[in-house]
């Protein structure tokens, strides 16, 4: 292809080839301070591509491909080029992962032991984890943490935090504007900005955690919070691995396993502030009851 | 610039792979993936001292491929006990059978579909069980739907409603508007038990099957998997009888085509012309991004194998219908 951009995120290589040199400039630029794939050999192939030859000048779209494709995605404008190449990476992590149980969570860790948050899409999973991060959490993720069966620790993949809509002002408070990339305005999932991880969690990202509590946030009610049974914590994560059924026996028991070992809470938050404040407090009384 | 021919000489001689470096690493798994042979790579390298990146991504594949043959042998179990009951004996074609009777092309073959070959006198009773036992149509279209009723070798694909998986019902090897007509109740007589209630077909009805569904049925996309198999079938079985079979059921060119091609790729250097050569040139139009390549060959081999299918005006009524409907070419079949 005419352009490559190779990078390590986590224990995952990736390669991404462009017809454009716009998106692998953007790449190359966010994940600067990133490490390149073990022995120069990535796991992945993601290809941003155009789908006729002349649309690579007129009116560019851009393709998303690689080892692991949806036959129906839609193509994304040039402008989001960014964003289609993260959405490939994720897609081949989602399809193609086949080491570690893929949990759609976020995850933070303190003290060698991680915080898991998952939720719905909007539940503030990447809005908590990148503001976690900036008040002392390492952050290991913002979309996928790892779970290795062999082990049992959380692995970090700390790829670029993706704020979405209102997020974006809520993280642009709080953290120094170098540290974002360009505003995506207008894609499918609506504005988009991403978030640089800081230079403590890259250097880190090899140092997996044990999981310590596993959140369950939702934005938008009155402050509350309730023991999530293990049996519950199982099926709602069964739903939140895209690889889970793909694992086959090893993914049962990875995950029955996390479920017994790791206690699980429900947070309803009314507005971030708030959210905080329940996490952290969870995280202290954690620390009690042990 | 590397093709499918880096593949074919890490299956034929995996040594030759520690001589890779990091790019060429990168594309031999990008070309294996995309083949959909990574399983099988892993399994042809598997004790190779390989660079640590690379070990782990075919220790996953191997890991893939296991997993893949679970799931394949247990839907063969399902379909057993659906059709066991009411008299009709599975035997398993392709992938699954290679899996369930230990031969070398299962080693580490991705599976999709359960294939089966059932009675064709027996196919409504078949597609009744299976609707009563949770499977259910895929194609919407009702062109398509009363397409395969009435031209194909096999039911419209159903999927199985809680395992996602789909079965393909086959009552003969080819389709009935190809010019070749197998002799599908042969098959059924020569098949084999290899566990009770499950079958395959004899060693050579299995090449003469391969040969069939490569060059008188399908377009060689899978190509270099499809050559792998005939590869490994001849190395477990040898090709005693073989061509008297493939003459029983007309199919000697393909047959014959096959084990040379199969053999160029995979073996000993065989003596090939200059057909082959073109047949080698499309299954091996691949680059080292896992991308389809040589366009051109390829809507030459999409254009033959409609024209091998069917008579040239049901081929241009379909296409036709085809094209109104959203588009015909070499990836929408």
């Amino acid at each position: 292809m005419r352009h490559v951009f190779s990078v390590k995120i986590g224990p995952v290589g990736f390669r991404v080839g462009s017809d454009w040199r716009a998106p692998v400039a953007q790449l190359a630029d966010l994940y600067a301070h990133y490490p390149q794939p073990d022995d120069g050999v990535p796991d992945f192939t993601v290809r941003l591509f155009a789908a006729r030859p002349w649309r690579r000048f007129v009116r560019p779209a851009v393709m998303i491909g690689g080892d692991f494709v949806l036959p129906e995605a839609a193509p994304l404008p040039l402008a989001q080029g960014l964003l289609a190449a993260e959405m490939g990476m994720n897609l081949q992590m989602a399809l193609g992962q086949r080491r570690y149980l893929l949990l759609h969570a976020s995850a933070v860790e303190r003290d060698g032991r991680a915080l898991l948050m998952t939720g719905v899409s909007g539940a503030g999973k990447s809005t908590l984890a990148a503001l976690l991060s900036l008040r002392g959490w390492r952050l290991m993720g913002d979309e996928f943490a790892l779970l290795d069966p062999a082990t049992g620790l959380i692995h970090a993949f700390p790829r670029l935090v993706s704020l979405k809509n209102a997020a974006i002002g809520v993280v642009e408070r709080a953290a120094p504007e170098r540290r974002f990339g360009p505003l995506l305005a207008g894609t499918p999932k609506g504005d988009i900005r991403h978030l640089v991880p800081d230079a403590a969690a890259v250097a880190a990202m090899h140092v997996p955690a044990q999981p310590a509590l596993i959140l369950f946030p939702s934005f938008g009610f009155e402050p509350a919070q309730r023991e999530i049974s293990h049996s519950e914590a199982f099926v709602r994560l069964t739903q939140a691995s895209t690889n889970y059924v793909s694992l086959g026996e090893r993914g049962f028991t990875a995950l029955t396993g996390l479920v017994k070992s790791t206690p699980a809470l429900a947070i309803d938050y009314p507005d971030t502030d708030s959210a905080i404040a329940q996490v952290e407090a969870a995280w202290e009384a954690l620390g009690q009851d042990s | 610039m590397s093709d499918g021919w880096l593949l074919a000489r890490a299956l034929r001689l995996p040594g030759q792979t520690l001589a890779l470096d990091a790019a060429g690493w990168t594309d031999l798994l990008a070309i294996a993936r995309a083949e959909q042979m990574i399983g099988t790579l892993a399994h042809r390298l598997n004790g190779l001292k390989l660079p640590g990146a690379v070990q782990r991504i075919l220790e996953d594949a191997r890991a893939s491929a296991d997993q893949g043959r679970t799931v394949a042998l247990w839907e063969a179990e399902v379909a057993r006990r659906v059709l066991t009951p009411i008299g009709v004996p599975v035997v398993l074609l392709k992938g699954t059978a290679f899996v369930a009777a230990g031969l070398k092309a299962g080693q580490g073959r991705s599976i999709g579909d359960l294939d089966i070959l059932v009675p064709r006198d027996d196919i409504d009773r078949v597609e009744a069980a299976l609707l009563a036992n949770g499977w259910e149509w895929v194609k919407p279209d009702p062109y398509d739907d009363a397409y395969y009723r009435r031209w194909m070798h096999e039911l419209p694909p159903l999927i199985h409603r809680d395992r996602d998986r789909m079965i393909d019902v086959h009552h003969t090897i080819l389709p009935l508007t190809a010019r070749i007509t197998p002799d599908a109740a042969g098959l059924l007589a020569d098949s084999v038990e290899i566990a009770p209630g499950l079958l395959t077909l004899s060693p050579n009805d299995m090449l003469v099957h391969a040969a069939a569904h490569l060059f008188a049925d399908g377009e060689l996309a899978g190509g270099m998997r499809n050559l792998w198999d005939v590869h490994c079938l001849v190395e477990d079985n040898g090709t005693d009888g073989l061509a008297g079979r493939a003459a029983h059921h007309g199919l000697v060119k393909e047959t014959a085509r096959a084990l040379r091609l199969a053999a160029a790729l995979y073996g000993e250097v065989a003596k090939i012309g200059l057909a082959d050569r073109f047949y080698l040139r499309r299954i091996t139009a691949r680059d080292g991004w896992g991308w389809p390549t040589r366009p051109f060959t390829r809507q030459a081999f999409y254009i033959r194998s409609h024209w091998l299918r069917m008579p040239p005006a049901m081929l241009v009524r379909h296409l036709w219908t085809k094209w109104r409907n959203g588009g015909a070419g070499p990836s929408a079949g």
